[in-house]
């Protein structure tokens, strides 16, 4: 079936529907997500970029009618950062699933969370490698079996919130596919902070995630994350490591928002020193 | 074609080391961004456009890896910039990733590679050319590259300058394989007036204000194609995927067949226009030596030193390492007896000057970590003589 109109045709790129996406996946509420926050905003809307890395959720770019680039795995906030330093006024979103950016990417996002590059990332997790067909990462909870981890995941996940918190990073959020306002409140207030945002968004992943984890129907995690989550912004971010045990709680919230130097803005102070003091210096 | 604007450095004679000649090369080019990682023996580049870059109101950025310094270039260039960085072996071979995307993007920027001695760590501190097959066959999927070997601190400034243009005018990362010896050495540079100097521009999409979205972003049947950048509303998508004329990824046989022979054929067909070579005592020469880089210059001694001896030995000196310039070769290879190829590693470029000779091709093969001495060449000479 070919899609001749999307009521968001204005950002999304209606003629590439319908998207590779499994039935029951929380990407699309995502994508829905930044759609609405980019509709609200009071940025021109040239100046909206989305920058994507390798696997399901970096297919966003690709269906966003913006300037996007569908980068290499785990690139996309090293991508970003070269075209953000030199062109400040952009508003650049980086999408990507858990795997590019916790992981194969994580030296990247905790660098960039360092320097506060004035920068969002929307990070998607789905608890494993997706579009490979369900391996265990970074982000799978102990226990959870996977292709790669069938008698059981013996590693300890990243608490990814924590871990970008403790780097330095202006704005910290998670929220689930669940919470669909408040995903979009979040994306609205990180296109407004100066500075590293990131906010990590838990989604449904039914075929290669679910089905081995007591949620194998599309609506089984959708029902977790409204049943057990609990809204925190001043939560002890240690504490919230995600486990997806049925009786364990999804602690959510706007965990971090505080106002520090963007990385750009450093460099715009260093170049104008550099010009008023003289060329002398070695 | 421009010319060079303010804050670069002013036209004279200076007596400076490579490394530094490379960054006011750049700067006189154009480049206003510089992401990179610190390695011996190119850190003097990084370091020092870190004082010259925010002088000319650029940026020099450190990045946590060479992985993040490629992908930022490539952010960067889409961003509009002339964008650099320099690295050495270990950091060449992390950039390999994000130049393949540089590559299937059509970014256009300069990488720089002061080769040092060995395999993995190796011997940083000393002189090898072990990286000249990684620039050509390095990154996975069939690349067609565009490399410069400079052999002195002019030529260092001169083909940085040159790779900016080639990376503006053919869309593609280009590569300076320099090394060690040309890096670290302090020679003479001369800096010609700014009316001397030819800066290339690339070609850029001009901004569209209504999308339609039928509209072929990458007309391939075109040899050079404008560039979109990023905030002047084409809003193009860029992928890292085989994609198709409106930037959709695609597995279509016709797709990545006009795709990839774009890529590889916007250089092939115009290597002639690339190549870059010089030829002393070549008139007369019964034998020749190919090299290129610091060895080019042991070669030289080496030609010199056969010719004292009462052998008429002649030097081609690579300046252009890819594309291969296959038809020189072939034509210097039917005029001589015989060709030795000196570079320091145990045989790199040998290997493409012996597909395209008619003569017996030898190397003449040398990787302590020193500079090839004449005489190692001189031996070649005397043996190819001898057969």
């Amino acid at each position: 079936m070919k899609v001749q109109h999307h009521l968001n045709d204005d950002v999304i790129r209606s003629e590439r529907l319908p998207n590779i996406w499994c039935p029951g996946c929380g990407i699309g509420i995502v994508v829905g997500a930044y759609v609405k926050a980019i509709q609200k905003s009071t940025i021109p809307r040239d100046r909206h970029v989305s920058i994507s890395g390798i696997g399901c959720t970096g297919r966003v770019s690709g269906y966003l009618n913006l300037d996007s680039y569908h980068t290499t795995h785990g690139r996309a906030i090293a991508f970003a950062t070269g075209m953000a330093v030199v062109r400040p006024e952009l508003e650049i979103t980086v999408i990507a699933g858990d795997g590019d950016i916790g992981v194969i990417g994580g030296n990247h996002l905790i660098h960039a969370a360092r320097r506060n590059v004035d920068l969002n990332v929307i990070m998607v997790n789905n608890f494993n490698y997706g579009m490979t067909g369900g391996q265990h990462g970074g982000t799978t909870p102990l226990g959870a079996k996977t292709h790669t981890s069938p008698y059981g995941n013996i590693e300890t996940p990243f608490n990814v919130p924590y871990l970008v918190a403790a780097a330095g990073a202006s704005f910290v959020a998670r929220w689930t596919a669940m919470h669909v306002r408040q995903v979009t409140a979040a994306i609205s207030r990180m296109m407004e902070v100066k500075g590293f945002a990131f906010m990590e968004v838990l989604s449904p992943c039914p075929p290669t995630f679910g089905e081995f984890n007591g949620f194998p129907d599309a609506l089984d995690m959708m029902e977790y994350f409204r049943d057990k989550s609990v809204v925190d912004h001043n939560a002890d971010l240690s504490k919230i490591a995600v486990t997806a045990r049925p009786e364990d709680e999804v602690v959510v919230g706007n965990f971090v928002d505080r106002r520090r130097p963007s990385y750009q803005e450093l460099l715009g102070d260093l170049r104008t020193r550099v010009a008023t003091q003289g060329a002398g210096k070695k | 074609m421009s010319r060079p604007s303010g804050g670069g450095l002013a036209p004279g004679t200076y007596f400076t080391m490579g490394n530094f000649a490379c960054v006011e090369g750049a700067i006189l080019a154009g480049c206003r961004f510089y992401a990179g990682y610190p390695i011996t023996p190119s850190s003097e580049i990084f370091e020092r456009a870190s004082v010259r870059f925010p002088q000319v109101g650029g940026n020099a950025i450190e990045m946590e890896d060479e992985v993040g310094s490629m992908a930022a270039l490539v952010g960067a260039s889409f961003a509009g910039a002339k964008v650099m960085t320099a690295t050495s072996g270990p950091g060449f071979s992390l950039m390999m990733e994000n130049i393949g995307l540089a590559y299937i993007m059509e970014a256009p920027c300069v990488i720089v590679n002061v080769q040092r001695a060995g395999p993995s760590t190796g011997i940083p501190t000393l002189v090898g050319q072990g990286d000249m097959m990684q620039s050509k066959w390095g990154s996975h999927g069939d690349l067609e590259v565009i490399a410069y070997s400079p052999s002195s601190v002019q030529e260092f400034f001169d083909f940085t300058i040159q790779a900016f243009n080639s990376a503006e005018k053919f869309r593609t990362p280009v590569f300076v394989m320099a090394d060690q010896v040309v890096g670290m050495m302090w020679e003479r540079l001369r800096v010609p007036p700014a009316e001397e100097i030819e800066v290339v521009q690339r070609l850029v999409m001009e901004p569209v204000s209504a999308i339609d979205r039928e509209r072929v972003l990458f007309d391939y049947t075109r040899d050079f194609l404008p560039m979109a950048i990023v905030g002047t509303g084409n809003r193009a998508n860029i992928d890292s995927l085989t994609h198709d004329s409106r930037g959709y990824p695609s597995t279509d046989h016709e797709v990545s067949e006009n795709m990839t022979r774009h890529l590889a054929g916007k250089v092939k067909d115009h290597a002639k226009e690339i190549w870059r070579w010089e030829e002393r005592y070549l008139d007369d020469a019964e034998v020749a030596v190919v090299s290129y880089g610091s060895a080019a210059r042991s070669a030289l001694a080496a030609v010199k030193s056969a010719r004292a001896k009462g052998i008429k030995a002649g030097l081609l000196r690579l300046q252009t390492p890819w594309p291969f310039p296959d038809e020189v070769v072939e034509k210097l290879s039917s005029k001589v007896s015989g060709l030795v190829v000196a570079e320091i590693n145990f045989g790199q470029m040998v290997h493409p000057v012996r597909e395209n000779s008619r003569c017996p091709v030898v190397g003449a093969n040398w990787a302590p970590g020193t500079l090839i001495e004449p005489r190692a060449i001189v031996e070649a000479i005397q043996a190819v003589v001898a057969s």
